[in-house]
């Protein structure tokens, strides 16, 4: 097989995103589609999966099979892709609403799981695509449209979530370093198990309070910090932090630890079950006859 | 016991946590392995210990469509068994009992009261632990059968306890067995040999093995009765036949991974009841919508909400019908019994993999927890299977690929990720043929209707894929009676009470509900000359539906909606009540209380 290396470029999907203009999600995609070039994937090889919100828009931008699903579900429908046939590599995408709201059942599960899937999460604090309501993630006192006197309900925290439910690649970006962000898009990729990747990628148009600003202002890397990424503790008391400083980066990582799904289930030791065609072999309906009578 | 043949039916009678599964399995073990046809109903409820559980085995050297109208022996358990059941004994049956603990009450004359000293015969004082194996021991006696059989049963059910385990309870069911010799007089008709020893499986074990069979090749589920025993096969053959299954954390993510599955080109299933479709709902629509053939089973149960888990109903195919928001076409479909539900799963995904649609197959309870007899030969473990206009293998030189191309069919052949040379992108949003979004600023009202045409286009001609339904039974009946899903088996036997009572009647049984074979329906129902709806629901549902695609109305109606399925008379004594006065709506009294 000749391998021809791919490009940022050749990861370009057929019409470009209608995102507002400044829009933090173009730089997940931008990252999105250098992380599959440099990884030497091939359009094929990938499918993207989101559910609904402008996040959600994202496989229809990117080259590679994708499922535009339904709201909150895209890792339920991640699941059934990569537990069918795992010699996909299976990104899922999608909002804060999508992901930590509606979706949070399959979140929780997905983790625990540890299904062999990256989770890239664009998350803007705020529900977009509908016109700006408050979301999980929104912070106390937040003003939107369903919260117009400030929000009295606390956030939750997508990394320690993921941590305590059992995600073994747990990272958070922000769109506006592509470079930093693809490098965690990569190794969430690369890594066997389930990688959430949550990502500052502010609403420039309903999230006036989390700005580019905002994040540049306060964002430190923990790269540049003496941080073990082996201890669940420490990334969690570095996820907890709030306020002037807010840290990026990889928290944690599990290599060999914890297996994933795929690697557990001894269903897939002959290969993908999609690629299994037919019924039932002679012996097979010998053997459940037996059990019958 | 009908004349001529061997029709016979016995009841166990107890509350949870009492071992009324082993007895029965036992005796429809012996049953089977003679050749002898079986039927069995549970009537249980939602609870593992206490309540009254009542199991049913009808057996008969005739084909057995339903669990019957009458019992010949009833074994109680416990006083409450006797208390509710004794009384409903006619002449010629008899009532085995535990005679330490329980009394009997009023009974016919011509009941034969059996008696069970169970510690006497067993010189211990462990009655209540003893009286299932000393009442097997005594129904030998009284079947006319050899204790061999019984022995034989013993051995192998508790085999791996070990020899003492084996023997004791050899010894017990012998005590039973010599007591009943000595004391009470068998029925005059001995079970006969049938003929080569049948198989048992029940509904949802039938649902299983036909996924298996179709070549489905991964099964999602979360528990919910009574459709849990289709998971329960599948994960104790999954590894064995290379299938992959999931319990999901509820069924939202369960029918959404289906599909996911599904795009793969795996063959994909799941199943449910009431509850647990709805919460799938919105993944019907996403199969429409993408296109993505998949199969989901509703086993239906008493609803509205969590309703009554134990008992049946056809109450759901409203449900069915509406399943998910918009206006798109789905195959919706209810077996008639076990094997039909086996045949349906092959059939329902070819014609799912052809059109790329969704699939709904509607059991219910009746059909899917009862146990059935089947001969292996009857069950066709190789189908003909069909993935439709599907791409597996392809290049990158090749035209340029479009999912959605606007066919003449409105079928467009469906690439799976991981093909080169067709990567696309599928979408719930609407879509044109390249699968580029209609929603949002790209709104175009012709593309819309395109696509909405092409998806529909699929089905125009999907009713003559099927066998339409069939008048079955004598030609200028008095009446006929039109019936859905489980409730053929009970009709076919009405009928022929109906028969012994000078009323002809014939049955027209519909399977598929999507699609409706509206023409040869109404061909065969307007030829009719009165036709009567039976369904186990109260407001009519299919009578409804059959109104609203043909313009016809019924004579009149059976319906029954207490959570206990039909017994044979209610609709003989149904039809014999609507024939007598202008036509209606009859609801059969439940005697059996349970
Ligand atoms: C079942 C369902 N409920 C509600 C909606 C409406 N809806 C679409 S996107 C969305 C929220 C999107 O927020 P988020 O996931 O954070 O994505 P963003 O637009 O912010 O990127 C909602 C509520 C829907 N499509 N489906
Ligand atoms: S509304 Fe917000 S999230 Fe949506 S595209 Fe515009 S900036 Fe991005
Ligand atoms: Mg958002």
């Amino acid at each position: 097989m000749t391998t021809i290396q791919l490009t940022a470029r050749d990861f370009k999907g057929k019409i470009d995103p209608d995102w507002c203009p400044g829009c933090g999600d173009f730089g997940v995609l931008n990252s999105l589609q250098r992380a599959a070039a440099e990884l030497g994937l091939r359009p094929h090889e990938i499918v993207t999966v989101s559910g609904i919100g402008c996040s959600s828009n994202l496989p229809g931008y990117i080259n590679t099979y994708g499922m535009h699903t339904l709201h909150g579900r895209s890792l339920a429908f991640a699941t059934g892709v990569k537990m069918a046939n795992h010699d996909l590599t299976v990104i899922a995408t999608g909002g804060d609403g999508d992901g930590y709201g509606i979706g949070g059942n399959h979140f929780t599960h997905t983790a625990r799981r540890n299904v062999d899937l990256t989770y890239v999460v664009m998350n803007n604090q705020i529900y977009g695509l509908t016109t700006g309501q408050v979301s999980p993630t929104s912070r106390v006192g937040q003003k939107t449209k369903s919260t117009p006197f400030g929000s009295v309900e606390y956030p939750l925290n997508p990394l320690t979530s993921a941590i305590m439910n059992g995600a073994t690649y747990v990272a958070r970006g922000y769109s506006g370093d592509v470079r930093h962000l693809t490098e965690l898009i990569k190794g969430g990729i690369e890594h066997q198990g389930f990688a959430l990747i949550d990502i500052f990628s502010p609403c420039v148009t309903f999230n006036l309070d989390n700005t580019h600003n905002f994040f540049k202002e306060r964002i430190k890397k923990l790269e540049d910090e003496d941080h073990d990424v082996t201890s669940w503790a420490a990334a969690c008391e570095k996820a907890m932090v709030w306020g002037d400083e807010i840290y990026i980066g990889k928290f944690y990582h599990l290599e060999a630890e914890k297996e994933s799904l795929t690697a557990l289930e001894p269903v897939l030791r002959d290969g993908p079950v999609a690629k299994r065609t037919g019924g039932l072999t002679g012996e097979q309906a010998d053997r459940i006859v037996q059990r019958m009578l | 016991m009908s004349d001529g043949n061997f029709d016979f039916a016995l009841a166990i009678g107890g509350e949870a946590g009492q071992g009324i599964a082993t007895p029965g399995d036992t005796l429809a073990r012996i049953v089977v392995r003679r050749g002898l046809n079986l039927s069995t109903y549970n009537a249980y409820q939602s609870i593992i210990r206490g309540g009254h559980i009542f199991l049913t085995v009808r057996v008969s050297d005739r084909e057995v469509r339903s669990h019957g109208d009458k019992l010949d022996m009833l074994l109680a358990l416990n006083q409450d068994t006797m208390n509710r059941h004794l009384r409903l004994l006619g002449s010629g049956a008899a009532a085995l009992y535990n005679s330490d603990t329980i009394s009997p009450g009023d009974y016919t004359d011509g009941v034969q009261l059996c008696p069970l000293p169970v510690n006497d015969l067993t010189g211990s004082q462990r009655s209540g632990l003893n009286q299932n194996t000393v009442a097997l021991g005594a129904m030998m006696h009284l079947l006319g059968l050899d204790f061999g059989l019984l022995e034989a049963s013993i051995t192998q059910q508790f085999s791996r306890k070990g020899e003492d385990v084996v023997n004791e309870n050899v010894r017990v069911a012998l005590a039973g067995y010599t007591h009943a010799q000595e004391n009470f007089t068998p029925f005059p008709m001995p079970m006969p040999e049938g003929g080569e020893p049948l198989g048992v499986w029940s509904g949802n074990e039938a649902l299983a093995m036909g996924g298996a069979a179709a070549g489905v090749k991964f099964y999602a589920a979360y528990p919910m009765s009574p459709s849990t025993g289709v998971l329960h096969w599948m994960a104790q053959n999954a590894r064995n036949l290379g299938i992959m299954v999931r319990q999901v954390e509820d069924e939202i993510g369960v029918a959404n991974m289906v599909v996911g599955a599904a795009h793969t080109g795996a063959r994909a299933m799941c199943a449910t009841s009431g509850g647990g479709f709805a919460l799938m709902t919105e993944a019907i629509g996403a199969a429409a919508m993408m296109e993505i053939p998949c199969v989901f089973i509703n086993v239906q149960r008493a609803g509205p909400s969590t309703g009554v888990p134990t008992k049946t109903e056809q109450g759901d195919l409203w449900q069915a019908l509406g399943a998910s928001q918009g206006d798109f076409e789905r195959f919706v479909v209810s077996p008639k019994d076990a094997l039909d539900a086996y045949n349906t799963v092959p059939e329902l995904f070819n014609l799912a993999d052809r059109l790329q649609c969704p699939g709904i197959i509607l059991s219910d309870l009746l059909i899917s927890e009862g146990r059935y007899s089947i001969s292996p030969k009857e069950i066709n473990f190789h189908p003909e299977i069909d993935r439709g206009e599907l791409i597996t293998e392809g290049t990158s030189n090749g035209e340029p690929y479009m999912r959605y191309r606007d066919t003449a069919s409105g079928v467009s052949p469906r690439a799976v990720p991981g093909t080169e040379g067709h990567v696309h992108t599928v979408a719930t949003d609407e879509h044109d043929e390249d699968s580029m979004l209609l929603s949002d600023e790209f709104t175009n009202p012709h593309r819309r209707r395109a696509s909405v045409e092409k998806r529909a286009r699929k089905f125009e001609a999907a009713a003559s894929l099927i066998a339409p339904p069939e008048i079955e039974g004598p030609a200028n009946a008095q009446v006929t009676l039109v019936g859905w899903g489980s409730t053929a088996g009970v009709i076919q036997e009405a009928i022929e009470q109906l028969a012994d009572r000078g009323i002809t009647a014939n049955q027209l049984a519909v399977k598929w509900l999507i699609p409706l074979h509206t023409d040869e329906i109404t061909a065969a129902l307007t030829s009719a000359n009165k036709f009567i709806i039976v369904e186990n629901n109260y407001s009519g549902q299919f009578a409804r539906y059959m109104r609203s695609e043909t313009g016809l109305s019924a004579y009149g109606h059976i319906r029954k909606y207490d959570g206990e399925p039909f017994a044979p008379h209610h609709i003989a004594d149904g039809v014999a009540d609507l024939l007598g006065r202008e036509g209606g709506v009859f609801v059969p009294y439940q005697e059996v209380i349970v």
